[in-house]
């Protein structure tokens, strides 16, 4: 069984189909991307993955024992995030939530569970500095540890790459696909830029406003949408 | 100097203020770092100003003013939350017009049914001769109940304050600790302002965490240091008010600015210092 599946999914703000004709299935160790343009409904889904967002017409399940907050989700930054003063340590650890239950503090599972996420990452040395400190690379480091914390199956992740320059880019792509390969993680990154989609996921999700594709990464190049929108700067032209 | 103190503290209503303010200035600080970093520092100010015409109504009805004002500014603390997160209205203007509002109608109530008096001075700037026991009393319970829940859901509230998103997306309802947020500063600015003053008693919930966060920077430390800064301005503040007769709240919103202003030049140094 499929870790998430959709079936004829519609989701709606007030009435107004955001996006209609969802299907699609995310199965364990899959790297799913999530391509479109701005607008084209890419947050609303991540926002029904989530389960923030009923689906308004089909369904959204989940499954292979995935349970509902067993999401590891990396948001785009929010303002509050820049002047907060929070520790490497206090962040990462905040991850681990979800596995409290009804207990007030964390407990030698959860530390030891942080601390193995922050040397996979290679953050250990950071542990006591200030977040808002550092780089954006780092920052993102931080905040998949965090979100790796919170799940060992699933990964969410929403332009994560947002504003890093290319060579840490380079490195945070990297990184996410080694935590695919070696732990068997499952992704499903939303971006915009379709190229690197391409060259990293294993599967594409094209959205606008509907489903224009999805399925594998060879069968997305071969289709025109897949050309069109890969092909770089100098073909998209030619077709125009 | 000792003489001083022995004499300061024979006295039942320096007492009586001493026990709640240093309970109010605590609670107050805990709250205000998550109320400050979350952006809403100022229904700290619109809750005080309800709070006001809550105890002007108490007072035109000869009702213990408590018993009114802490349920109708719990009331509006929830109110001003459902406005800043979604609405018509933008939060911020919401706020000016609900604090502006609440404050009108107060003196609008007092005038027509006693007139202007000194009692109103009194809500609007503090006085520490305002509790009576049964009031410490109250206020020691509801503080101690503040500081626990504080305690106990310390991780959450760090986790939804940090990132609401994350928070919600790992299943923690984030409504629900920002509604248990709204509610205990609301007791807390009530049990508070009587002594701070309506105008007054949110300096308590934006000093000391600002002033934390200059220097410190992890949450922990952000909290633990506020905590401290608080009560330690109150109790200087109680100090100059008693030797040089200066009204309570003003003092200690005094102590909390030197201390601001203290804590930002060492932050400030120490950034130059790095380079």
């Amino acid at each position: 069984m499929s870790l998430i599946s959709c079936q004829d999914v519609t989701f709606s703000y007030e009435g107004r189909n955001v996006i209609t004709g969802l299907n699609f299935a995310v199965d364990k160790g899959d790297y799913l991307c999530i391509v479109g343009e701005n607008g084209s409904g890419k947050s609303t889904l991540i926002k029904g993955i989530l389960q923030l967002k009923a689906a308004n017409k089909g369904f959204l399940t989940l499954g292979d024992g995935l349970r509902l907050n067993e999401i590891g989700y990396l948001p785009q930054q929010t303002n509050v995030q820049k002047d907060f003063p929070a520790s490497v340590w206090e962040v990462v650890l905040s991850g681990c939530l979800n596995a409290l239950g009804y207990k007030p503090f964390f407990g030698k599972n959860e530390i030891t569970r942080a601390n193995e996420q922050m040397q996979t990452l290679h953050i250990s040395n950071l542990r006591n500095c200030c977040y808002r400190d550092l780089s954006g690379g780092q920052q993102q480091r931080v905040l998949l540890a965090r979100a790796l914390c919170a799940s060992h199956k699933l990964l969410v992740l929403d332009e994560p790459v947002t504003g890093l320059d290319p060579v840490v880019t380079m490195q945070f792509y990297h990184l996410l696909k080694e935590i695919n390969r070696a732990q068997g993680v499952s992704i499903i990154m939303v971006t915009h830029d379709i190229k690197e989609a391409v060259s990293q996921a294993d599967h594409i999700l094209h959205l606008h406003n509907k489903q224009l594709y999805f399925g594998s990464v060879s069968g997305y190049m071969n289709t025109a949408l897949g050309k069109f929108f890969s092909g770089g700067g100098q073909d998209a032209c030619n077709l125009r | 100097m000792l003489a001083i103190f022995v004499e300061m503290f024979s006295y039942d209503f320096i007492l009586r203020a001493l026990i709640v303010g240093v309970l109010v200035s605590l609670c107050s600080a805990l709250l205000g770092v998550s109320l400050v970093l979350k952006r809403y520092s100022m229904i700290g100010d619109g809750l005080s100003h309800v709070g006001f015409s809550a105890l002007a109504f108490a007072m035109v009805l000869n009702i213990a003013p408590l018993y009114v004002a802490i349920p109708v500014v719990v009331v509006a603390a929830f109110l001003l939350l459902r406005l800043s997160e979604n609405g018509k209205i933008r939060g911020d203007a919401a706020i000016a017009m609900i604090s502006s509002g609440a404050l009108a109608l107060g003196v609008f109530a007092i005038s027509i049914t006693k007139g202007m008096n000194v009692d109103m001075s009194s809500y609007m700037f503090g006085s520490i001769l305002a509790m009576d026991n049964s009031d410490v009393v109250l206020s020691i319970c509801l503080s101690i109940m503040v500081l626990c829940l504080f305690a106990i859901f310390y991780n959450r509230i760090f986790a939804v304050t940090f990132d609401e998103n994350f928070a919600r997306a790992t299943g923690i309802n984030a409504e629900r600790y920002n509604a248990l947020i709204a509610f205990l500063s609301a007791v807390t600015i009530v049990l508070g302002m009587r002594m701070m003053g309506a105008l007054l008693i949110s300096s308590l919930i934006v000093f000391p965490p600002l002033s934390s966060m200059q220097i410190f920077k992890t949450f922990r430390n952000v909290v633990l240091s506020s905590a401290l800064l608080s009560v330690g301005c109150f109790l200087l503040g109680l100090c100059v008010s008693y030797l040089w007769a200066t009204p309570t709240g003003a003092s200690v919103v005094m102590a909390n600015i030197l201390a601001f202003l203290f804590f930002y030049s060492i932050g400030f140094a120490r950034d130059r210092m790095k380079g």
